[in-house]
């Protein structure tokens, strides 16, 4: 906001921002924020004097990272009426809290879609050409050794299915028809516009396809929607992909699956307990292990930064915003 | 078609050594201890040869194989093939094209992205228990990035049709250009490397391409660009792409090929810019089915004097 142009009146302040935010998540765009707002950080070393009673002013909350958002919080805070999510999956929020107060919320909107999209195409390449177990192959000096690596899996004309046909899942579609895949889905309702076959129930879309992406969001509804059902049914050749959250599968069963042999393979980016990985899945040759790391490139970062920066110019000046989610 | 004497040249594959047993009289030149022995006494019963791309038919032995009449290579590639040899003496050559052409496409695809991603690096960082103690780092978009092919054939093109479909843009370099196209053409190596940021290898090993990708072009591609490679190995100066590699003058690479296979320069190992596979481009259970069966099948069709259905010579 502008300073006042009369010199006898002291220039208005910045607006508050409150940041929300586990400690060791770090907002790469801060600095650029401190310019324009009074950046309100519970974290900052040392503590901002002022802290506890400018928080209780604060209009906006700026959550970065995992940390949950709950009921409790919005009564820490109670000025709060617009948080900014920084993420894809606002599972984090406590959404019928931010309702029943009226708070509006944004999240990353499509800001991530594309690096996440390429992200579930390179793992489910990974895993049914084995790249990454090849390259270990190849560096444990195995090549002359063995002289032929276990053959793969052919990607091209996979029947590729969709867990939640959103903004990453549309994008994981049109890259997979390149390579004459054929695409069917599952979302919680059915598109209209959408030619891919609609399956309400996971499990009959599992039965139906080889490679099962799972990118829909995390919410009551979808907590392991991914179950040992689902998984069974998919197959001893099925391979299963998750650029999601962790909790939509029963990781539990998954690994066992694995171990047993009775699923083809996985590529994950994203687990029940991050950073923490089920030890059998360390040395299995058909999983790739990523750690949450699908929208870690500077264009990602670089459009969260431009989103949020305009999300916040657009709510102090009563602007529509963008990314805006709906409370249906 | 039993007594027909077929010589498998390395064992590339179970499949196609069992296919070729039940037709013919299969003799398999790796298990022989001495080569000049078996081909003293057996060269003359060989009336066909299967190679593959790392023993072939070279102008040595086609000239100990007086009755050869044709060459059925499990590859699409024929650099390990003595083409003029085979023409002076009349010896058919076929190939498998087209049933491999998607699996390749697919690596190379697979390739970049693992690459730019640091699918690999990130799988090994976690299975190190690295992720306990921070973040990864930050890896490189691939959507909307400008690819440049070197050799827009069947597999060149099948690499653009998918890289169209993450938001890039192609161009490409080719003996000439192609008309049936809209991806912008570059009489060199050099200016297509200059005008992209991934530059894909896809195009056949001659006299002509070796090296094709040297060090003014590996200059031109530059410290942010990726260089994959899905063609031959010598396509690329290897020395020079080391160094590049090392130096950071050239961000990282994704190969499925080297100059000395299964013995690939130990520099490699060193370097974390690179994925490195062994030459798997079109090892999948339904490909090497696929390209068995079209060997088979061109040296059932020419024992029975009919056309073959991929021939090159």
């Amino acid at each position: 906001m502008a300073a006042a142009a009369n010199q006898h009146q002291s220039p208005e302040p910045p607006p508050l921002l409150l940041l929300h935010r586990f400690p060791s998540f770090s907002l790469p765009f801060l600095p650029f924020l401190q310019t324009k707002y009074t950046v309100l950080d519970p974290h900052a070393d040392p503590p901002h004097p002022s802290f506890p009673n400018l928080s209780k002013s604060a209009r906006v909350m700026l959550c970065f990272g995992p940390k949950p958002v709950t009921s409790e919080d919005l009564d820490r805070y109670p000025s709060v009426e617009y948080v900014v999510g920084t993420s894809a999956g606002i599972n984090n929020f406590d959404l019928a809290a931010f309702r029943r107060r009226g708070i509006r919320v944004t999240s990353a909107g499509d800001a991530f879609s594309d690096d996440v999209a390429d992200y579930a195409l390179g793992l489910a390449i990974d895993v049914l050409r084995r790249v990454s177990a090849a390259d270990r192959f190849v560096r444990a000096g195995s090549w002359p050794v063995q002289n032929e690596y276990t053959l793969g899996s052919k990607v091209s004309g996979k029947r590729v299915g969709i867990v939640g046909l959103g903004s990453i899942g549309s994008r994981v579609a049109k890259r997979f028809e390149a390579f004459g895949c054929s695409i069917a889905y599952n979302s919680r309702k059915q598109k209209p516009h959408v030619l891919y076959p609609y399956y309400a129930n996971v499990k009959d879309l599992a039965s139906n396809v080889d490679v099962l992406i799972v990118c829909c969001a995390l919410t009551n509804e979808t907590q392991r929607i991914i179950n040992k059902d689902v998984m069974t049914a998919l197959g001893k050749t099925g391979v299963i992909v998750n650029v999601g959250r962790g909790a939509l599968i029963d990781e539990k069963e998954l690994v066992e699956l694995l171990v047993r042999g009775e699923i083809g393979g996985a590529g994950l980016d994203v687990f029940e307990n991050e950073p923490h990985v089920p030890q059998p899945l360390l040395t299995l040759d058909n999983v790739v292990l990523s750690p949450h790391k699908a929208v870690l490139t500077p264009d990602s970062f670089a459009a969260i930064e431009e989103l949020v920066c305009s999300n916040l110019e657009a709510f102090f000046s009563n602007q529509p915003l963008r990314a805006e989610v709906a409370h249906d | 078609m039993e007594n027909v004497g077929v010589l498998m040249t390395c064992s590339m594959s179970t499949y196609l050594e069992q296919e070729l047993e039940k037709r013919f009289k299969l003799f398999r030149l790796w298990e022989s201890s001495s080569k000049a022995q078996f081909l003293a006494g057996f060269g003359e019963s060989i009336r066909a040869v299967v190679g593959d791309t790392k023993v072939g038919a070279d102008a040595e032995l086609i000239n100990s194989l007086p009755r050869l009449e044709i060459v059925s290579s499990y590859s699409v590639g024929l650099d390990k093939i003595d083409l003029n040899k085979c023409r002076e003496r009349g010896i058919r050559v076929t190939n498998t094209p087209d049933v491999l052409t998607d699996d390749v496409a697919d690596v190379a695809i697979g390739l970049a992205l693992a690459t730019l991603r640091k699918i690999c690096l990130a799988d090994g960082f976690v299975r190190s228990g690295q992720w306990r103690n921070g973040d990864f780092e930050l890896a490189n978009k691939f959507s909307g990035k400008s690819i440049g092919i070197v050799g827009l054939g069947r597999i060149g093109t099948a690499i653009a049709k998918r890289a169209q479909a993450f938001g890039c843009s192609i161009s490409y370099h080719s003996r000439s250009k192609k008309q049936n196209t809209n991806y912008k053409y570059y009489p060199n190596a050099v200016d297509l490397a200059a005008n992209c940021e991934v530059l894909v290898v896809a195009c056949a090993l001659t006299n002509e391409t070796r090296h094709i990708v040297n060090q003014e072009v590996i200059d031109a591609l530059g410290p942010k660009g990726v260089l994959i490679n899905i063609g031959r190995g010598p396509l690329i100066d290897e020395p020079k792409l080391i160094s590049a590699l090392s130096e950071g003058r050239l961000a990282g690479a994704g190969l499925d090929v080297f100059e000395n296979e299964p013995d690939i320069n130990e520099s490699f190992f060193r370097l974390q810019n690179v994925v490195l596979l062994p030459h798997v481009g079109t090892d999948t259970v339904e490909t090497s089915k696929a390209m068995a069966d079209l060997v088979v099948a061109n040296l059932e069709l020419h024992f029975l004097k009919k056309p073959l259905l991929t021939p090159v010579v």
